[in-house]
């Protein structure tokens, strides 16, 4: 499970870690008999408690029941939450591997149907200039826009989630405050998740051969902090929150608005609350 | 501008992570190989468990076949998995819900029930070496015998029932191994191009196609190398084996096709975009036409025409090669065809496969041919032509 609240810095961590590891060494050494293997599971608590990992301390993960509001009214397409989603969960820096992504949907004069792209379209890419850096081009310029809206994307942490009804091994797992988790420890890479997932929400990882997705930055949120992508959203169309506390930000979005989700015939009975998409989103 | 990684090109929109397509052409192989383990098998228990004589000089090749392209099945899987060596990952800690779960198990018992039927059936050969063959092959079929050198009437008939009892059981193993792979397509709703009921059959009955068409081409092909005749009956009978089956394959497939259309769920468009854009070659030409068309025409024509001899031969091995390829294809255009179109209803991913690489095209058919390979040595120590002492039908049947 560590795995999947992995602290933003690496570096921090592997410090740590090798500090509780010597600690360890130190206690099994210093002490004698009992009293080494006493400080020995000291020193591996301590080790753990030390690199701010789950488990939290005192996180009771049965007091709480997250969820995910987006207003789309509100985004306006600056992708700080994607750049900050990247660094904080380490996803790899190109145009197509994502944990949370932007759409862009624009309706033109005498269309129907909207035109949707994202960062991985190659005109997007152009205009960042790097497969690396997000930014949406500015292609409808000389055209005549009826409608446009960005739509945030992410995992929408299902109740049903079919990602998890696939896993043959059970590595990815629904904990008890509703957020859907991999343990990275335990994946076998198979990539059935990733084909289950009906929102393109799984991602590969390639470079550690397992399947990867949005946690809701879950070692942040137990921590009482913000996932890293609200946090930095400058409009406020990222909600989180705690739907057990009936004034938590959830809380009142879901109250206060007429709230819609994607996909909602297949079952998988998402807790990522929508307000102002529309019929075209997918 | 920087390109990161190797990402699959597309047109409309697609989700993002969708431009690597998760499944590659391992994927192909490995129902492919599944599905000719089944077919192989369903050759095999046509004799062994029916009696239908006429299968007798092809039923020891069927086992040996099916047995060596079990041995090839789950190395498609490993060499695809992110962490190979958690694998056996699954038959630890199976997660039950998952279509996948059972593979592992699934796989196990019926390679375990395949070289038991195997051993069975060569035990009189192997006795036979194990007491007179050269050195130092006497000793591997000493070791094979397992102490048992008793081939009187009594140790034959209670093989002979061991034999039946295996291939009875084998034939719902080795076709729910198969259906059961069409299941881990059709029971996923995110894809729609897979999301059917009809799935599980359609790869069932394109699995005991392809057997049979296999077996087909190995035969004769061993028959010429052998410099001995084919024999007519048996390829006959397997022609028709093959006319049948094709005939419920195709009825499930156009039936499978027709629903998806006629439904015309959300996202229809674009799979009748993809359809007819680049499904047109790799299904409409190669598997429909060439592969499914064109041999059923053959075949139906040598059954009406009463086509005997040489032209038979050469017909129905034909036919049976242009099934083998549609049967890929078909593999292909599922596995493949499922992950082109997109899970956001208005775009298309294209996959291009690597030549080199542990997921390339290489590797992918070194493992299409390594069955081949293994089956050419097993008929060296096992060969499946010995009719003198191979146990009798009759008895396996009552």
């Amino acid at each position: 499970m560590n795995d999947t609240t992995k602290p933003p810095s690496d570096a921090r961590r592997a410090f740590l870690s090798q500090l509780g590891l010597a600690a360890t060494y130190t206690g099994a050494v210093a002490g004698l008999g009992a009293l080494g293997v006493a400080q020995e599971s000291s020193a591996k608590s301590k080790s753990s408690a030390a690199t701010e990992s789950f488990p939290t301390p005192d996180y009771d993960w049965t007091k709480h029941q997250w969820a995910f509001g987006v207003d789309a009214t509100k985004c306006i397409g600056c992708l700080r939450c994607v750049e900050a989603c990247k660094r904080e969960n380490g996803v790899a820096g190109d145009a197509h591997h994502f944990r949370t992504w932007v759409e862009r949907y624009v309706y033109l004069e005498g269309e129907t149907r909207a035109r949707v792209d994202s960062h991985h379209d190659p005109v997007n890419i152009e205009a960042s200039g790097s497969e690396g850096e997000y930014r949406f081009a500015n292609r409808y310029k000389d055209a005549k826009v009826e409608k446009a809206f960005f739509v945030p994307k992410l995992c929408n942490h299902c109740t049903h989630p079919p990602c998890v009804q696939v896993c043959p091994v059970g590595a990815t797992y629904r904990t008890e405050d509703g957020v859907v988790l991999i343990d990275h420890d335990y994946c076998i890479g198979c990539r059935y998740c990733v084909q289950a997932c009906p929102y393109g929400a799984r991602l590969f990882n390639e470079e550690q051969g397992v399947s990867d997705k949005c946690t809701w930055c879950y070692h942040r949120i137990t921590k009482g902090l913000q996932p890293a992508c609200v946090e930095v959203c400058p409009v406020g169309a990222r909600v989180f929150g705690d739907l057990n506390d009936k004034q938590s930000p959830i809380s009142l979005f879901v109250r206060n608005n007429r709230v819609q989700v994607l996909r909602p015939e297949s079952g998988n009975a998402p807790n990522v609350f929508y307000v102002g998409i529309d019929k075209e989103v997918v | 501008m920087e390109t990161l990684v190797h990402a699959a090109p597309f047109t409309g929109y697609v989700y993002p992570n969708e431009t690597i397509i998760p499944w590659t052409v391992l994927i192909v192989v490995y129902p492919y190989l599944t599905g000719l383990v089944a077919g192989a098998f369903t050759v095999s228990s046509m004799y062994q468990v029916f009696g239908m004589e006429r299968f007798k000089p092809v039923a020891h090749l069927a086992l040996l076949t099916s047995l060596c392209c079990m041995l090839v099945v789950p190395m498609p899987l490993l060499l695809h998995l992110g962490h190979p060596e958690r694998a056996l990952n699954s038959m630890i800690t199976p997660h039950w819900t998952s279509a996948f779960a059972i593979f592992g198990y699934a796989a196990g018992f019926y390679v375990i029930l395949l070289i038991l039927e195997t051993w069975f059936v060569y035990r009189p050969f192997i006795v036979q070496q194990a007491q007179a063959g050269k050195r130092p092959l006497r000793w591997f079929y000493q070791l094979l015998s397992l102490g048992s050198y008793d081939l009187s009437q009594k140790a034959m008939s209670y093989d002979r029932k061991w034999i039946f009892t295996l291939a009875v059981i084998g034939i719902p193993a080795a076709h729910g191994l198969h259906g059961y792979i069409g299941f881990v397509f059709g029971s996923l709703k995110a894809r729609e191009w897979w999301s059917s009921d009809l799935m599980p059959l359609v790869f069932l009955f394109s699995a005991i196609i392809s057997g049979t068409a296999l077996l087909i081409v190995i035969y004769v092909l061993s028959c010429r190398l052998r410099k001995v005749p084919v024999d007519l009956p048996c390829l006959k009978g397997m022609a028709y084996a093959l006319w049948g089956f094709m005939m419920f394959t195709l009825l499930l497939e156009g039936v499978e096709f027709a629903s998806l259309v006629y439904r015309g769920r959300e996202g229809i468009e674009i799979i009748m975009e993809y359809v007819r854009g680049p499904l047109l070659i790799t299904f409409f030409v190669l598997q429909f036409c060439v592969g499914s068309v064109i041999p059923l025409t053959l075949l139906s024509y040598m059954i009406w025409r009463g086509t005997s001899g040489r032209a038979l031969v050469a017909g129905v091995t034909t036919c049976a090669t242009l099934v083998l390829f549609a049967v890929l294809m078909m593999r292909w255009n599922v596995v493949i065809g499922g992950q082109e179109i997109a899970k956001t209803g208005k775009g298309l991913v294209d996959y291009q496969p690597t030549i080199g690489g542990r997921e390339g095209l290489l590797a992918a058919a070194s493992l299409v041919v390594m069955p081949l390979i293994l089956l050419s040595l097993a008929v060296k120590l096992f060969p499946p032509w010995e009719k003198r002492l191979t146990p009798s039908p009759e008895t396996n049947a009552s």
